[in-house]
């Protein structure tokens, strides 16, 4: 009987082993599996804000007719060139030949009207429809060339041209894209198993040139220390930004790994009220800017990964100036603007901070440094969709922490009614000189003036440029270390041999 | 057992009725508008009263929620707002993998529990009673996150036996889809078989000094042969009570454990939906679980009867 037992027990056991270990050990050289936080809502582009759509589909599934690259420049995608006129006004896009969508019809200059009159649409669901807002009429000339006009010379416009909001899509296709993405890029969709994982497959008959990966799978891991376990377990090839910045250097001694720190489009600020007391004062203002350390919140809540800045402008742009100087951490001087503010005693304000760990843990870095100098910051944390109701739609707040991740998004601070209040002709002045600007040089000039402006206006505290970390295993090469748009374009990627 | 049936059933639908009410108010009140969260901060507000019109969320409170509960009694959940597929079809993919890592850890912990709880009360403060004394102690306290994270990085990172998460689908085979389970049923199951154990030792102990118990020593029946026979059994009821509080928190209060094994399970589902405002999904999840929880309530009822026969008779239950 117990010998019986016994040997069953042990059948049983080697069973078990051997089904354990026959789980699929090989690794497919053709294929990714990357690792993404958050699960995008639907897979449209052109039709959410969410950068998680793009973080799937960008460049991969869907193409407009320029792109960003991996280093911020306008590169030609579905347009293989334009011409501009001298003032700036008309756009001739030449589409390329023999482009056909996934299901199987062909790429014309009718889609691309379709596609842009679609987003300008009254219903338009478009997410970033001011993208479009200068274009003043489209016409599709013949089969390949559309010709835009603008209402004014728009000098940002192929980049705008670039965005995730501004792919093309097909009539037949553009309502099911949500659920079905119909593109014209080297992948093509193939499944969603919500929540889990999307699964992309190559497109055999794309345009361009063939991508190196057959297939390409993005796994949602929202967890930092799951994403960290999937990447040491091997379940994962790649996490183009690891949201544990703590274990990078864990990564960084293993030769496994590749360990990549970039830059973001992601400007942290410590955004104020400009429009309620007391941060309505220019000089209390200041005081805030004095108080803050941006170094020490970067070095405590970001382990330090991250650049520090002095306006809202990143750093990797070739119109960036260096104005970190001009507002030092200095609570002495910030006291004494205090007083000069006639708040020699201090004040309190409410620090609104949504779940990101920038927020959560830089707010309690910053609360501290204001309290040195006199002001009790009460420190609320908030959900994404309060903050949105709260602080974006209501201003109902003094002072919050957030990352603004478009890129080029300086011109936030003209816009009417925007949720900092900050109401100034003076830069509304600058941006519209800037839009009038083609030339790069004079557009950068500009950009300098900006941002200068908005530094010496303290209109918020700038504090950090967002890091991104990449992990990915070492033998993979091609992707992006930078993330001058929010991608994963595996268009490069491919196994070293 | 006809009244009885009937009763319940009222309170059944009462209950649902109360829930969907309940819930419907809440995220009436809760702050957060839905068509926002969608479109982002670079939204315009005629964009944003599009989609409001599209979701439906233009129309008064009292004419949306009479929508939506004969939406329910037709079977029709809805259309979740941030993925724009039907709700059922959202629900019943979770499911496929909620129900079974749920029935997976129950069978795992009631096979650790019982066969431990009774050898506990049987060889009372003996060794084997302290060592699983010591079990439950660290059961209980254990996180079991904190557990499942040393399962992954044991089995998963070290062994390398196991993935470290995620769920493979079961159309890919009963074996991956069961591998992928394993490891977040066995963290699940810990604490709950260090609860059962705690109770069966006690209910069993209990038990064993009751009359009908020495009746059948002196009847002559051995120690184990009356254990099993006549203490067991009876000692069943408090724990099949826990068990059906343990299986309605299984279903959709594992949100850590999906968290940390990244599933696709119902609580991350339910979690998810709330930080987005997908209020249609949170209403629906509720009105599941609630009519879950009631129905488990209700076999639970049944299954005292099987095993107490004194019950049956109309007399007082647990």
């Amino acid at each position: 009987m117990n010998k019986h037992f016994s040997r069953v027990m042990s059948a049983g056991l080697a069973l078990a082993a051997g089904l354990l270990l026959a789980a699929p050990a090989w690794a497919a050289k053709d294929s990714i599996t990357m690792g993404v936080v958050l699960e995008p809502p639907h897979l449209d582009p052109t039709a959410g804000a969410a950068a998680a759509i793009d973080e799937v589909v960008y460049a991969n599934v869907f193409e407009g007719l320029t792109r960003i690259g991996r280093d911020g420049a306008v590169l030609p995608a579905l347009a293989k060139r334009w011409e501009v006129s001298g003032d700036g006004i008309t756009y001739s896009f030449h589409l390329h030949e023999g482009v056909s969508f996934h299901d199987g019809s062909a790429l014309d200059a009718e889609d691309v009207v379709f596609s842009f009159r679609r987003a300008m649409a009254e219903d338009s669901a478009n997410a970033q429809k001011a993208l479009f807002e200068p274009i003043e009429s489209l016409q599709a000339k013949d089969a390949k060339t559309v010709e835009i006009t603008l209402k004014r010379p728009t000098g940002h416009f192929l980049f705008n041209l670039g965005w995730g909001d501004a792919v093309i899509v097909a009539p037949e296709s553009a309502e099911g894209n949500k659920a079905m993405p119909i593109g014209t890029g080297p992948f093509k969709f193939e499944r969603w198993a919500k929540g889990a994982q999307i699964d992309l497959v190559r497109n055999p008959d794309y345009w361009g040139e063939a991508v190196a990966l057959e297939r390409a799978s993005f796994k949602i891991i929202p967890d930092p220390a799951a994403a960290v376990a999937a990447l040491l377990a091997g379940d994962i090839d790649a996490f183009a930004n690891l949201p544990a910045p703590e274990s990078l250097a864990q990564f960084e001694s293993d030769p496994r790994f590749t360990v990549a720190v970039g830059s973001t489009e992601g400007e942290t600020i410590l955004a104020l009220n400009n429009g309620k007391a007391p941060l309505d004062d220019l000089t209390v203002r200041q005081a805030v800017c004095h108080a803050i350390d941006s170094q020490a919140v970067i070095d405590g809540a970001m382990f330090g990964y991250g650049t520090p800045i002095g306006s809202h402008f990143a750093p990797h742009h070739p119109a960036y100036v260096d104005l970190t100087g001009d507002c030092a951490h200095d609570p002495d001087k910030a006291r004494q603007l205090l007083k000069e503010a006639g708040h020699a005693e201090g004040f309190e304000v409410t620090l609104k901070l949504p779940p990101p760990s920038y927020a959560r843990r830089g707010g309690e870095i910053i609360a501290a440094q204001l309290a040195a100098v006199g002001i009790e910051a009460e420190l609320i944390p908030v959900e994404w969709a309060q903050w949105l109701d709260q602080v974006f739609k209501n201003k109902d707040y003094d002072m919050t922490i957030v990352s603004h991740t478009e890129p080029m998004d300086i011109g936030i601070y003209a816009r009417e009614d925007y949720y900092f209040d900050y109401k100034d002709p003076a830069f509304v002045a600058i941006m519209d000189k800037l839009n009038g600007a083609s030339a790069e040089a004079d557009r950068n000039a500009i950009l300098a003036e900006a941002q200068k402006h908005l530094s010496k206006n303290a209109v918020n505290g700038f504090l950090f440029q967002l890091a991104k970390h990449g992990v990915w295993k070492a033998d993979l090469e091609g992707l992006w270390e930078n993330s001058p748009v929010q991608a994963n374009d595996l268009t490069e990627v491919r196994w070293k041999e | 057992m006809g009244p009885f049936l009937a009763k319940r059933f009222v309170a059944f639908v009462l209950t649902l009725l109360v829930a969907t009410l309940v819930v419907f108010l809440v995220l009436e009140v809760l702050p957060g508008d839905p068509a926002s969260i969608m479109l982002g901060v670079g939204a315009r507000e005629d964009t944003l009263a599009a989609l409001r019109a599209e979701l439906g969320l233009d129309k008064p409170a009292w004419q949306r929620y009479f929508a939506w509960l004969g939406g329910l009694l037709t079977g029709d959940l809805g259309r979740s707002y941030t993925y724009s597929v039907p709700v059922a079809e959202l629900i019943g993919e979770r499911l496929a993998v909620s129900l079974p890592l749920a029935l997976l850890a129950i069978v795992l912990s009631t096979a650790i529990a019982i066969p431990l709880g009774v050898l506990a009360a049987a060889k009372r403060n003996t060794a084997a009673d302290l060592a699983v004394g010591a079990f439950v102690q660290v059961g209980v306290a254990v996180p079991n996150f904190w557990f499942a994270m040393l399962l992954i990085l044991f089995f998963a990172v070290f062994l390398g036996w196991l993935p470290a998460g995620g769920f493979t689908p079961w159309a890919e085979g009963l074996w991956p889809a069961l591998r992928s389970l394993l490891l977040p049923a066995v963290a699940l199951a810990l604490p709950q078989a260090a609860i059962l154990t705690r109770v069966t030792r006690s209910s069993v102990l209990e038990v064993l000094g009751e009359d009908y118990v020495r009746t059948a020593r002196a009847k002559g029946l051995s120690r184990t042969a009356a254990l099993w026979r006549h203490a067991v059994r009876n000692a069943l009821i408090p724990v099949v009570t826990i068990m059906g509080l343990q299986f309605s928190f299984l279903l959709a209060g594992t949100i850590i454990i999906e968290n940390v094994f990244y599933l696709p399970g119902l609580g991350r589902l339910l979690f998810q939906a709330i930080a987005q405002r997908d209020l249609i999904v949170v209403k629906d999840l509720v009105v599941l679980l609630a009519g879950t929880v009631v129905v488990v309530n209700f076999c639970v009822d049944l299954l005292y009867a099987a095993l107490d026969p004194r019950l049956k008779s109309g007399g007082e239950h647990a």
